[in-house]
């Protein structure tokens, strides 16, 4: 169990971490989620022992980082950003050094290192260099060192980026196999990476934690956003006066194309989608108008997150004028979100 | 600590590292063996260790250069940090094991007077006292390298600054003597002495006030202490120099006398520098 308590961390004038506190149970996988350059790296460095705080605790099973360092390390296996690996040396010939470093000896060290070779599925290349290894190897090599010692929590710092498709499968599949037997912690940016694999979400933005809660919670969040788009031939007013009649509808917004049709942004806090396009249909139809188009957009998770990263209030502008950086939110292309949820609701009709 | 001892030993003979720092050290000594015991017939080794001691300028960068600079480039000092081992473990495993590949060819050297020893008359406490000497001196001067080696991720500079301030600290004696031996000679070296000071500590603490304050207290001290005695400061310059050279007090060795003030000056600059080491990577977790 961690328990982080208001943790921060200023590198000068910029502070990377702010009155972060969060606790973490035993044996659940936890995502890390936030923007490029929103604190993710530091915290997880400071929770490793790798870079000290300027205030706060971090103590795991009790133990604090800061004042009983080797108890609380002993406890934690960590792959940072970039796996720390020695090129010029075979994977077992690292192994065996991070694993006497850990205090492993004798056969024990031996049990472990075959244990964790296969675990992490490195058997065929345990004897090459690492420098001529994949990225896909060298990560598998990064977090088998971090499981040597059989800690109890793993924390991985973003483990697939920069990964080929087919070796981000692979590391997910890892994680959630380490999930079964230890605590993860890992940070990532990709948002369906984080929702798939997660027990747990939290959300950092700038530092601070935004949100803390389950992937379906979080979803819940946003009810109000789910998204129906509608093109008809019916002209703007037209079209609005008919929607009147809908009474789900929380917001209408109606804009006339370039080719003479209508487009409307209609926006519900409905779950059942399905039934208020029936009324939507029902509703041209009657007046006899044809529905060109109707797509509807669940409120994703993609969607929380952008809102709670990027609907802040602006930073206090700092003394010497330093600009912050321009806050983008790097999600991949959605990937997950919209396309299954279009294209059921299209009809034209005459009447 | 031994863990990390171990694994450094590993890579040095790995790698051409050790082979290299070996064969040079081995090199140098066997030349000034060959014309100083064979050629001109002298029977003294501490000579030959007078005259190969100017080889460190080149092996010690090569052994300490990467010993923490590499670390840092390859990021794997983030993997240091996060195992259960303290800093201080990671800086004495990492010496210790210099001090081991640095043995190797030592203990070969070892064997010289011995063998000179078969044919003529070769007074061994003098040149076994000359050889330790000649390690605790390479040791120190190690110590240095490893600290320089904590600055920077760069190989190639640490191995430049390593080289610098070797050649300096063997040259350094006679340069001063170069310097006006006037009393305000002296002074106005030491001050230009206390100010580099100062940017040193500048790079290393980034704390402006500090090196500044250091810097104007020793430059205020000196120009006190030389209205208040100037005589004091002629020659001032040489001495200073000569007592914090480590190859000056060398020379008390190679003329056959066993000098502990020496030998505890050497092990005081190991301390210092070890400790700065761990200090310099401390630092970088709270920068």
């Amino acid at each position: 169990m961690i328990e982080v308590e208001h943790l921060t961390k200023q590198y000068g004038e910029h502070t990377a971490v702010s009155d972060l506190s969060f606790r973490v149970d035993s044996g659940r996988i936890y995502g890390f989620l936030g923007p490029n350059g929103a604190g993710k790296s530091t915290t997880m460095n400071i929770m490793t022992g790798c870079l000290s705080a300027t205030e706060g605790t971090v103590r795991i099973d009790g133990y604090d980082i800061f004042e009983s360092p080797n108890e609380a390390k002993r406890r934690i296996g960590y792959l940072p950003e970039q796996p720390p690996l020695y090129l010029n040396e075979s994977p077992l010939e690292y192994l065996r050094f991070v694993g006497e470093a850990k205090g492993l000896r004798g056969a024990e060290l031996e049990r472990q290192i075959s244990a964790v070779v296969e675990q992490t599925k490195i058997g065929d290349v345990r004897r090459k260099r690492i420098s001529a290894l994949s990225k896909g190897y060298r990560q598998r090599v990064g977090i088998a060192q971090a499981l040597l010692g059989n800690p109890e929590v793993i924390i991985l710092d973003e483990p697939t980026v920069g990964l080929d498709p087919l070796q981000i499968i692979e590391i997910r599949t890892l994680v959630k196999e380490l999930g079964q037997s230890h605590t993860v912690i890992f940070s990532s940016h990709i948002l369906s990476e984080v929702q798939n694999l997660c027990d747990q979400i939290l959300i950092i933005s700038r530092g601070k934690l935004v949100a803390f809660d389950r992937p379906e919670n979080l979803e819940k969040r946003l009810l109000g956003s789910n998204e129906i788009t509608v093109v008809t031939d019916a002209p703007p007013a037209e079209a609005s006066a008919l929607l009147d009649g809908v009474a789900e509808l929380t917001d209408c917004a109606a804009e006339e194309r370039a080719d003479g049709l209508t487009a409307l942004r209609l926006k519900t806090d409905c779950t059942e989608l399905h039934q208020v396009s029936r009324e939507i249909f029902f509703a041209f139809a009657g007046a006899g108008k044809a529905l060109l188009e109707l797509s509807l957009k669940k409120a994703s998770l993609e969607d929380v997150f952008l809102e709670l990263t990027e609907h802040q209030e602006p930073p206090a502008v700092e003394p010497d004028g330093a600009e912050q950086p321009e806050h983008q939110a790097e999600t991949e292309p959605a990937e997950a979100t919209e396309s299954a949820e279009t294209a059921e609701g299209k009809g034209e009709e005459e009447p | 600590m031994i863990a990390v001892c171990k694994h450094e030993l590993r890579g040095y003979f790995h790698s051409l590292t050790a082979y290299v720092f070996g064969a040079f050290l081995l090199a140098v000594v066997g030349v000034g063996a060959m014309l100083y015991n064979l050629q001109a017939a002298v029977s003294n080794f501490e000579y030959v260790l007078s005259f190969s001691s100017l080889v460190f300028v080149v092996i010690v960068p090569i052994l300490t250069m990467r010993v923490l600079a590499e670390e840092r480039r390859q990021k794997t000092d983030q993997l240091l940090y996060s195992l259960p081992i303290t800093t201080t473990q990671v800086v004495l495993g990492k010496y210790l094991a210099l001090l081991a590949v640095y043995l190797i060819p030592l203990a070969v050297i070892c064997v010289y007077p011995l063998i000179f020893a078969q044919f003529g008359e070769v007074y061994l406490p003098t040149s076994y006292g000359s050889i330790f000497a000649f390690f605790v001196m390479g040791a120190a001067l190690m110590a240095v390298g490893v600290f320089l080696s904590s600055l920077t991720e760069n190989q190639g500079f640490a191995a430049g600054i390593t080289i610098a301030v070797i050649l300096f600290n063997y040259y350094s004696v006679s340069l001063s003597e170069y310097i006006s031996s006037t009393a305000f000679g002296s002074l106005i070296a030491l001050d230009v002495l206390a100010i580099l000071l100062g940017f040193l500590i500048r790079y290393l603490t980034r704390n402006e006030g500090l090196a500044y304050g250091v810097a104007l207290a020793l430059v205020l001290a000196l120009a006190a202490a030389f209205l208040v005695d100037s005589s004091m400061f002629e020659g001032l310059l040489p001495a200073v120099m000569e007592q914090l050279s480590l190859f000056e007090r060398f020379n008390t060795f190679v003329n056959g006398v066993f000098d502990v003030t020496a030998i505890v000056y050497y092990l005081s600059v190991i301390g210092f520098f070890l400790l700065l080491s761990v200090q310099s990577m401390e630092k970088r977790r709270y920068n």
